[in-house]
């Protein structure tokens, strides 16, 4: 029984890595969901959150809400966006709210891409092939506020041909931290070269993750420095074949 | 308006509490203490001291004690304090051990020319490798912290586990001495580039001495 | 419009050998920690870090009544109290207390608390001698500088930094060997330990039920300052309190492990009131000063009075990737790393330094170390708030209120957004991977900020949107 999975894409999937959202519908498809993609899906509104405007985020939020109102699941490219709505939604409005409600609703319902996988689909290996040495990247919010950890090694491990190497600083954050990265953008190209240094210590030539604001981040100081690696979206690698 | 009743008028108005109305009682005290045996607390408790680098004996006697203090005192000055248990086996008749202080300006002076300190411990926790003196007429402080070379003689069972059965064996230490303190190895500072250096202010070098 | 805060982070992110300094002093004390928290070794550290919380909770919600507790307790061993509302009433106890014993010389423990109200100058300028003697503190007292690290106060000096300031200050020449400088230290604090007339110390934790006063320490430096002269002076946040002496086992449990890696520091002492009749030595006073200096204005708020539980194990400094970089002289006051992030604000309010709250990529890496479980991310997020609040009231920063204002009201209209995500695709080179540069006139603001560290993305040849459409669903 195919069940209906509705996606949430992210903003910065849309417009800036539209091939991780394809891979994820794809990998999904091929585990027999039916995707529904709600046209009128914007952003997260945690760039606003962050940043200090709560009224503005909530405007989003609300909006946000009213789109994914009837999901079953909604699956998400991203911890840092389904931390910010699974998370952040309730705190923005007043427990009397109806909107309040409505994020307590939502909240159980989204789910960060290999969490889904691995828990409602109940798969780890998905059939996937990729030549390559890799090495995971642990985003911040998927790892300390959505406490999702061993998920995407998993079903990295049932990856045929893709050598998995740990870095020391796995946990390390990128630096990426959202305006974080234009306000201080000294210190934040710093974590990133850091986080580098730790990659380049695996001798991985391919950095995963499941936040691609990690990987623009890391790809971007990759780049930069002019290093033969590549950065690729976990839903990317599950739909290698 | 005094400052004390400035501030506690200002913390009661920020919290939203009445003067004088009794708190909800605070969560229990979290105290646990294993099992363990009297062996296994004197292993425990000479390999921690001697991770820290301290030097540790296990006396099967008290004359072995006093024959191994006998040797790292013999040619140098020592002051030990006043415990009983020191004196009985007899640490405090060894040469050039100078002990029974009653005047506080006599023992600073004894204790600041002093190379060694000779002390027993009320207690030691297993656990950590740590000596409890407690400040008493038979424990004076500066024994154990103004000579550069601190020995510790403790009868076995005078060794606990750790914190909680010392914390459960005196829920109030105040009421017994104004000073209670817990030693844990050498003195040590890392304060230049993390270059451990020990006996910065106290003791750089501790022995422990454990008794049956 | 770049400001002090901005200026120090790129003085310190341009200079390799301090980098190199506080990555490998920080690292260290990181790995130390893991070692020491480890379930193998310590299987009851998180409910350790439960209980702590608790506590601490339960005793900031009723402190008044824990405060009397402990003054009670104080008197009725012999001790006193002095309440302080701000850092001028502190030194004028310590002075009045100095001139009617005719003390000159004080000797000072480790005290953040202290340092937070620049006790030394202000007795130094009356005349008084007030020497630190944590060797750490010592050195930056020499230097005239400020700690650098809660817990490892000259970790940005070298040895070579230290025997500059001893060839300046004691007339010691070319002294390199670490050791060697510790144990000139050692000579120079041990004279004036033994002269003293007052010490001074912290506290890391006031003990209600005892009326006591706990140190934690490894140098034997407090031992000293609080054994050898004749009056003991405390100097504490009201803040410090905890309820009974056995709340010691969870919290000592706790904070060296935070902090160095240690199970216990090499020493703690547990301090209540003078000597007793029968004690051969010991202080003959005993006196406690509790500081307020803001700290009541930080029970307002519900959320944030969470900030008070902080035991200033250094382990959020540590972990802090952004506290590695810009170390701590960055930060505008004596506190640094994220408590410093979020307490600053508070105690001098969040327009002192609006940059501060948001120096921070909310990793989270300070909470999962927290030993009292501080959820510092989500305060940084509430102080972030009330930095755009106060923006907002004081009608400044409005080119980047309107920014977020258009976005919300873009975002929450789809059509009106997808026509916007297409045009602003449509303004960069499209599907060409990462741009090393762009044209002139969008190398501007956050753009040019991206561009001054990484290469930045272009646009997807098409989007997401794009592309599901082609394919027919």
């Amino acid at each position: 029984m195919p069940q209906r999975v509705s996606i949430f894409v992210t903003c910065i999937v849309d417009q800036l890595f539209p091939n991780a959202g394809m891979a994820m519908a794809t990998v999904l498809e091929r585990l027999g969901f039916s995707i529904d993609f709600p046209e009128a899906q914007t952003c997260c509104g945690q760039p606003a959150f962050n940043s200090g405007y709560r009224d503005e985020a909530r405007t989003v939020a609300s909006h946000t809400l009213k789109v994914l109102e009837g999901a079953d699941y909604v699956v998400v490219p991203s911890g840092s966006c389904t931390s910010m709505m699974s998370h952040h939604y309730e705190e923005l409005f007043a427990p009397g709210d109806a909107r309040h409600h409505a994020a307590e609703r939502l909240s159980p319902k989204i789910y960060e891409f290999s969490r889904f996988l691995t828990e409602v689909a109940q798969v780890e290996d998905v059939g996937a092939r990729l030549e390559t040495v890799a090495t995971y990247h642990d985003s911040c919010h998927a790892l300390r506020e959505l406490k999702i950890k061993e998920a995407p090694r998993r079903l990295l491990a049932n990856v045929k041909g893709l050598d998995l190497r740990e870095m020391d600083a796995a946990e390390e954050c990128c630096g990426f931290g959202g305006t974080f990265s234009v306000k201080f953008p000294g210190v934040s190209g710093g974590m990133a070269r850091t986080k580098i240094d730790s990659i380049l210590r695996t001798g991985a030539s391919t950095v995963i993750s499941i936040d691609s604001s990690c990987l623009m981040q890391l790809q971007g100081a990759i780049s930069r420095a002019g290093l033969p690696i590549r950065t690729m979206h976990l839903a990317e690698v599950l739909a290698s074949r | 308006m005094t400052a004390r009743e400035a501030i506690l008028r200002d913390v009661r108005r920020n919290l939203g509490r009445a003067e004088g109305a009794t708190p909800p009682p605070p969560p229990e005290p979290r105290i646990r203490i294993p099992e363990v045996s009297r062996e296994d607390r004197i292993a425990r408790m000479l390999e921690r001291v001697s991770a820290l680098a301290g030097k540790t004996l296990h006396a099967r006697s008290a004359g072995d004690a006093v024959e191994y203090v006998a040797a790292r005192t013999a040619g140098q000055t020592a002051v030990a304090s006043n415990a009983p248990f020191l004196r009985q086996i007899g640490v405090t008749e060894l040469p050039g051990v100078q002990s029974g202080f009653t005047d506080e300006r006599n023992l600073r002076e004894a204790c600041a020319s002093a190379e060694i300190g000779i002390t027993s411990a009320d207690y030691a926790l297993a656990d950590t490798g740590t000596l409890v003196m407690m400040a008493s007429p038979a424990e004076a402080r500066l024994v154990s912290l103004l000579p550069p070379v601190h020995m510790a003689i403790v009868p076995a069972e005078r060794i606990l586990t750790g914190l909680d059965e010392l914390f459960s064996l005196h829920p109030l230490p105040a009421s017994e001495t104004s000073s209670m303190v817990l030693i844990t190895g050498p003195s040590r500072t890392a304060d230049i580039e993390q270059i451990l250096v020990r006996g910065v202010h106290g003791p750089g070098e501790i022995h422990v001495v454990v008794v049956d | 419009m770049s400001t002090t805060f901005d200026r120090k982070i790129d003085a310190t992110l341009s200079d390799p050998r301090l980098q190199n300094a506080i990555y490998k002093a920080t690292g260290r004390l990181m790995s130390h920690r893991k070692i020491a928290v480890d379930s193998d070794v310590l299987p009851e550290f998180e409910e350790l870090r439960t209980q702590a919380n608790a506590v601490k909770r339960h005793t900031i919600e009723n402190l008044d009544w824990y405060l009397e507790q402990f003054e009670r307790n104080v008197l009725a061993h012999g001790g006193h109290v002095h309440w302080a509302r701000t850092g001028t009433d502190v030194a004028d106890v310590i002075l009045g207390l100095a001139k009617s014993r005719n003390a000159s010389l004080i000797v000072k423990s480790k005290s953040m608390t202290t340092e937070e109200i620049d006790l030394n100058e202000r007795l130094e300028h009356h005349g008084l001698e007030s020497v630190e003697t944590d060797l750490g503190e010592y050195i930056i007292q020499l230097k005239h500088e400020r700690p650098y690290h809660i817990v490892a106060p000259a970790l940005h000096l070298t040895r070579y930094d230290v025997a500059n300031v001893f060839e300046k200050k004691l007339g010691v020449e070319n002294e390199t060997e670490i050791e060697n400088q510790t144990m000139i230290a050692r000579r120079v604090l041990r004279d004036k330990f033994l002269r003293a007339d007052i010490g001074i110390s912290g506290a890391n934790f006031l003990i209600a039920d005892s009326g006591a006063v706990a140190l934690v320490e490894n140098e034997g430096n407090a031992r000293l300052t609080t054994s050898a002269p004749k009056v003991h002076i405390a100097v504490a946040g009201i803040e410090k309190l905890i309820p009974r002496a056995q709340d010691l086992a969870t919290f000592l449990k706790l904070l060296g492990r935070s902090g160095t890696g240690q199970p216990l520091t090499v020493y703690t002492s547990f301090l209540s009131g003078p000597r007793r009749e029968d004690e051969v030595d010991g202080p003959e006073e005993f006196h406690v000063i509790l500081l307020d200096s803001g700290r009541t204005k930080l029970l307002a708020d519900p959320d944030k009075r969470q900030s008070l539980y902080c035991i200033r194990c250094g382990a959020c400094l540590n972990h802090c990737p952004v506290y590695r970089k810009i170390g701590g002289h960055s930060f505008p006051w004596v506190y640094s790393g994220p408590i410093g992030a979020i307490i600053t604000p508070q105690f001098h309010g969040v327009e002192s330094e609006p940059g501060l709250p948001f120096a921070s990529s909310l990793c989270g890496a300070c909470a999962e170390v927290c030993p009292v479980k501080i959820d510092i991310p989500k305060i940084l997020l509430e102080l972030r708030a009330d930095v755009k609040a106060s923006e907002k009231r004081h009608a400044v920063n409005e080119a980047e209120r309107a920014v977020f204002r258009t976005f919300a009201y873009v975002a929450s209209r789809p059509k009106l957004w997808q026509r916007a995500t297409k045009l602003a695709a449509r303004l960069g080179p499209r599907g060409q991977g990462y741009l090393k540069k762009v044209p002139g006139f969008m190398n501007v603001g956050p753009v040019r900020a991206w561009l001054s560290q990484r290469d930045l993305p272009a646009p997807a040849e098409k989007s997401f949107r794009e592309m599901w459409k082609e394919r027919g669903r």
